[in-house]
């Protein structure tokens, strides 16, 4: 933070108003956001009552703001004094703001600094005949141009102390500049040995409209594919009935002894789990079996995911954070070779398939409970709100 | 070299029109009814299945964001706000994207808009990029003259964009005090929860991305989730922006594929290293707010958000700031740190006075005027502003300061050592405890 005040009473002036094309500029303004919520346009407003202004704020032109957005004056002033590029006092007719932060720091906007003191003085001082004023500001985000100065709107790049020179000269004799960068680049291209973007295809329009044909494959193939998951539901509705006693206890006997077997020799009682919350009998069973039915063949092994040896670094995720496993799913993937979460989010379905029949006890399971997306957000740092990890949206 | 067709920002360094007629050619606005046609879920689908990860920084991913945003609507409208606060140092992209490339970034608003049920989009851009914002509402107004957006579109999603606009304050990008600006309030962030998906801007659902991750959005559906995500590394897929500033022989933007090797990206676009790769200090991979790493852990290391976390740092915006052997570490990281004070919002007590503690002690280290034990203390200090204030402007303060002292905590002694043993009048300073 640094402190802004006003500038003394001595230059500020009596009072301020937008002038009359100013106060058109400000109704379509204000008509840019809902009504009642006029506040909004309090920034374009002071910077339009700056530029009115010879580029600075007086204390007139803050009340002026906050009686025309019917804002309490105090609002306004806080906003006039947060925001940096609102100049408090006066400045010179071009008023050079020289970018400090590191990536010009680094390419020599010291010596650009040296210069100006040299050419205006010290800083916020305005010059005798009151065309220049200068500023160190931070970081104008044009980096791969550095070191830049902005003076008034315009930006002005890859300078040297001899280029930052001759266009101070150039400024003050009233002679035309040119904007942008002054070493011969046009933009933020690499001069003189531009690689890429040279195929003359991408700009005579013959590339549009290619994308087409695939991606009406792409659809069609989606559409039927959801269609043939409803149907398999719907088939699976359909026989749910006379399955269902048989295929219920099924699971649910399997989740029993699960924690038991998970770690025997474990010290810590794991059972304390609540894995019988888990989604396993609770979901809807009978579905399960009919829609297995429909299932592909099994995947071959080409389809084996890439696996490790040992977990990266000796230290493997925490596998049990993902909704659904449990410590000895967790133990069955480590033996497999599976330690970390962007080795799942990385996984294709045929992967994923390909895991998932060699679950031993657990088929289908990766599949239904989504891992590849659970591990998605895993593998970016996010983190479930309980430790069995956060059921997937269904 | 990832191939020209693969290529998002086909007009980056401006060598063609920005207008809609030049756009067009280059694909932009094509089909974009197809898109929609295919419904939100679709599009949200596509883009949860394309693996993009926010390009603002977090890396967070994109199409999970959108899913955050209330399905049924609950009679408030909801919002798309882009975040064009461009304010990171060393990133300068989004820049390129607004003034040469805007057409991608006004279809992608309408596209986002259509997936999260909002009518009315906002673009937040930095108040000194004055020629950008004229650029882009250049854009936008010739975006609705061709019935393109609008009330009565040709799409039949009714949507309007509008370009705000800020005045100079680096925290404005941060989601939260950007809607406080945008509210036109002073930009402090808000506590979480509530976060903007419920409670956003004017009190709505608001999402809030990046112009890059926006602007990608209509050619990742147009040619589907399965190309751009087979670009790059798992988890670290797509095509990404990368602001190489600093000491190599050509600086510039380019737009390569996630994972591309650190000497590969400096090699082939940037044409090396100055003075050669013998002469390379330090990197700081991702704009001003992540830790530097030193020559020999970056050199060989594939860009992206895995790798550089495991080098404990991070891809941040990919705005590379190359550093090598004349460069004075300890100053570039003092002015950095000067840069946190400057931009402090003085919200929270460890950030506002911390940033300027640390700040001072650094310009002193920079000078070697200070205590060799001053060193632990700083780090002791920037591990207690780091997470213990609202939003991440404090970590972003301390990290700098923490990779400076892990991999060059030599250059501080020295710097130190040389000053002592240098007669001067006056006593050395220690800072208090």
């Amino acid at each position: 933070m640094s402190v802004r005040r006003l500038a003394p009473d001595a230059v500020q002036p009596a009072s301020f108003a937008f002038d009359a094309s100013n106060r058109e500029w400000v109704k379509a303004q204000i008509a840019k956001y809902p009504p009642g919520r006029q506040a909004s346009a309090v920034i374009p407003l002071l910077w339009q009552a700056q530029k009115q202004a010879d580029g600075w704020l007086s204390k007139a032109a803050i009340e002026h703001v906050a009686q025309v957005l019917e804002m309490p004056p105090i609002r306004v002033m806080e906003v006039a004094t947060f925001y940096t590029m609102f100049n408090l006092e006066p400045v010179g007719t071009y008023f050079v703001q020289l970018c400090g932060t590191v990536p010009c720091h680094c390419m020599g906007a010291e010596d650009l600094k040296k210069t100006l003191k040299a050419r205006i003085g010290d800083e916020r001082h305005v010059s005798a005949d009151g065309k220049f004023s200068w500023l160190e500001v931070e970081c104008l985000g044009a980096c791969t141009n550095a070191p830049m100065v902005q003076i008034n709107d315009d930006y002005f790049e890859d300078l040297t102390q001899e280029t930052l020179g001759r266009l101070l000269d150039d400024l003050a004799a009233g002679k035309p500049v040119k904007v942008g960068p002054q070493n011969g680049r046009k933009a933020s291209e690499p001069k003189d040995s531009i690689k890429t973007l040279l195929d003359p295809a991408l700009y005579d329009g013959s590339l549009v409209g290619g994308w087409k044909k695939a991606f009406d494959e792409r659809a069609a193939a989606q559409k039927k594919a959801k269609e043939e998951a409803a149907k398999a539901a719907e088939a699976a509705k359909a026989a749910a009935p006379a399955p269902a006693p048989a295929a219920a206890p099924a699971p649910a006997a399997k989740a029993g002894p699960e924690p038991a077997a998970a770690k025997p020799a474990a010290a810590k009682p794991v059972p304390a789990k609540p894995v019988p919350a888990k989604p396993v009998p609770a979901k809807p069973a009978p579905a399960k079996p009919a829609a297995k039915a429909e299932e592909p063949a099994p995947v071959g092994d080409e389809f084996k995911p890439d696996l490790l040896k040992k977990a990266r670094g000796g230290k493997a995720d925490d596998l049990e954070l993902i909704w659904g496993v449990g410590p000895k799913l967790a133990a069955m993937l480590n033996r497999m070779g599976v330690y970390h979460f962007d080795q799942i989010a990385g996984w294709t379905d045929q992967n994923l398939a390909w895991v998932d029949q060699n679950l031993e006890g657990f088929k289908g399971r990766a599949k239904r409970d989504d891992w590849i997306g659970q591990s998605k957000k895993l593998a970016s740092g996010w983190r479930p709100t309980n430790a069995a990890g956060d059921k997937p949206a269904e | 070299m990832l191939h020209d067709r693969d290529r998002i920002f086909t007009n980056l360094y401006g060598r063609q029109d920005p207008g809609l007629k030049a756009a067009l050619k280059r694909g932009n606005w094509d089909g974009t009814r197809h898109i929609l046609a295919m419904g939100r879920d679709w599009v949200i689908d596509e883009m949860k299945a394309s693996g993009l990860r926010g390009r603002g920084g977090a890396g967070f991913p994109t199409g999970m964001k959108w899913s955050f945003m209330p399905k049924v609507s609950d009679g408030r409208p909801h919002y798309l706000v882009v975040n064009a606060d461009e304010s990171e140092p060393g990133t300068c992209k989004d820049r390129e994207i607004m003034r040469h490339d805007p057409h991608l970034l006004v279809e992608g608003c309408l596209i986002a808009s259509f997936a999260m049920a909002a009518h009315a989009a906002y673009i937040y851009i930095r108040g000194e990029y004055i020629a950008e914002r004229i650029a882009l509402q250049k854009a936008v107004d010739e975006a609705y003259a061709a019935k393109l957006v609008g009330k009565d579109n040709v799409h039949g999603y009714p949507f309007d964009i509008y370009v705000h606009h800020g005045a100079g304050a680096y925290i404005c990008g941060e989601e939260t005090a950007l809607l406080e600006s945008l509210e036109g309030k002073k930009g402090q962030p808000r506590l979480k929860p509530p976060f903007p998906a419920n409670m956003g801007l004017y009190g709505c659902p608001t999402t809030v991305n990046n112009v890059e991750s926006i602007a990608v959005a209509g050619t990742i559906l147009r040619r589907g989730a399965s190309w751009f995500n087979s670009i790059g590394r798992p988890n670290n897929v797509g095509t990404k922006l990368f602001c190489v500033s600093g000491h190599v022989n050509t600086p510039c933007n380019v737009e390569e594929a996630m994972g591309i090797p650190f000497r590969e990206l400096i090699d082939t676009h940037c044409g090396g290293i100055r003075g050669g790769w013998d002469n390379l200090l330090a990197v700081i991979p991702g704009g001003s707010s992540v830790p530097c790493v030193p020559a020999e852990q970056i050199i060989d290391a594939p860009m992206d958000f895995d790798t550089l976390r495991g080098l404990k740092s991070g891809l941040g915006t990919a705005a590379v700031i190359v550093m090598d052997k004349s460069t004075d570490i300890v100053r570039a990281i003092a002015r950095i740190s000067h840069f946190y004070k400057h931009e402090s919002c003085g919200q929270c007590t460890p950030c506002r006075e911390g940033t300027g503690w640390m700040a001072r002690v650094m310009m002193r280290m920079a000078e070697g005027r200070a205590q060799k034990r001053e060193i632990d203390m700083l780090l002791d200090v920037s591990t207690r502003i780091e997470g213990h204030t609202i939003c991440a402007l404090g970590d972003a303060a301390a990290w700098p300061i923490q990779g400076l002292i892990r991999h060059f905590r030599h250059e501080i002694e020295k710097k130190i050592d040389q000053y002592s043993a240098n007669p001067h009048s006056e006593p050395v300073r220690v800072a208090a405890e």
